[in-house]
């Protein structure tokens, strides 16, 4: 069969989503910041709620998604991008709310606002996006880095003893009541983007039944901070990142189903 | 069993070469061009396109969204 009688609209199966707009992504080559865009988006076109959405976009290389997300959109202040949130969805409740944050905005500048936006339990939907590092000011260390994890600011790996500890900010919040759905997943291969397209569709349902906050963690890459190309950084993110930084749902329906975080309750899971 | 047959048609002047989509090929259809597009970056084509099944896995991928997926069932 010629290729072109398969290149015809009836046998069309995949297609970028109408709900991003035209302009082309300022990201990076293989950044999973786009990857995340476009799941986001395919979620609220199947959800059909596109005139209903409002997202709050942060401080960061993702500082410009309402370029490229064609739904209702605001621009926050560095880390406030949950308490904006908060106020959007107490003066419209009916509204879809989510905020789009990066670690350096969520897990930084802005953990208090995301700690007690959380434990409030706003009916939002909260994406995060963990690459380890301050991808738009040049790559250096954030909360997130890992240990021993070479950033500009740390060119000899992060030494603990001296910069402290990385923060795992979703094992956090799933400990908070307020939370309904906490989950980490990623974007690296098709698998995980359908995994992770699941839990944003999984947590837009919860916020129209009103079940309280979703927090969704995508570990991502940022090749051009860690100064690799776009698949050995996701081969990098594998080795190191998904060992500290495990996928998996860890609360859902407000339980925590996470063996890590049941342990650590001293529940026994075995 | 029928046999599905797939094609791809990839937005040459958006694709930034990051190469993800060749490695989540499960039939190892795509490479990048020699030549390079507007913005100087080398994108995917169908090297092999007698091999595509239509899986969409290279779309899903595909951080900028440039792969459009068409598939139909062979006889």
């Amino acid at each position: 069969m010629d290729i072109k009688d398969i290149i015809k609209p009836e046998n069309l199966v995949y297609k970028r989503t109408p709900l991003l707009t035209s302009n082309t992504l300022s990201y990076c080559p293989g950044c999973g910041h786009g990857t995340t865009h476009r799941v986001i988006m395919e979620v609220i076109e199947e959800m059909g709620i596109q005139a209903d959405t409002i997202g709050i976009a942060p401080v960061g290389c993702s500082v410009l998604a309402y370029d490229f997300m064609d739904i209702d959109m605001v621009q926050a202040a560095h880390g406030r991008a949950p308490a904006v949130a908060t106020g959007i969805k107490r003066t419209w409740p009916e509204k879809f709310v989510f905020s789009y944050q990066g670690d350096g905005d969520l897990a930084a500048i802005g953990t208090s606002e995301t700690i007690h936006c959380c434990n409030r339990g706003e009916s939002i939907v909260i994406i995060f996006i963990n690459n380890g590092i301050y991808g738009m000011t040049g790559g250096q260390m954030a909360p997130t880095t890992l240990v021993g994890m070479k950033s500009s600011t740390s060119p000899y790996g992060r030494d603990v003893a001296f910069m402290g500890n990385p923060l795992k900010i979703t094992e956090l919040v799933a400990q908070l009541p307020g939370t309904c759905f906490v989950t980490r997943q990623a974007v690296h291969t098709p698998a995980a983007v359908r995994k992770t397209k699941k839990a944003v569709r999984m947590a837009f349902e919860n916020q129209k039944a009103n079940k309280g906050l979703s927090f969704i963690e995508v570990v991502s890459n940022c090749n051009s901070g860690w100064k690799m190309t776009p698949v050995a950084a996701n081969k990098w993110m594998e080795e190191n990142m998904f060992p500290f930084y495990p996928l998996g749902d860890m609360k859902v329906d407000g339980r925590i189903v996470s063996k890590e975080l049941l342990s650590l309750a001293g529940v026994k899971t075995e | 069993m029928a046999k599905m047959k797939g094609a791809i048609v990839v937005d040459m002047e958006r694709c930034k070469g990051c190469e993800l989509c060749v490695g989540s090929c499960p039939t190892d259809v795509i490479r990048m061009a020699g030549e390079v597009n507007g913005k100087g970056y080398h994108f995917a084509y169908m090297e092999y396109p007698d091999n595509c099944t239509g899986c969409t896995n290279c779309a899903v991928v595909c951080p900028d969204g440039v792969i459009t997926v068409y598939r139909v069932k062979e006889d």
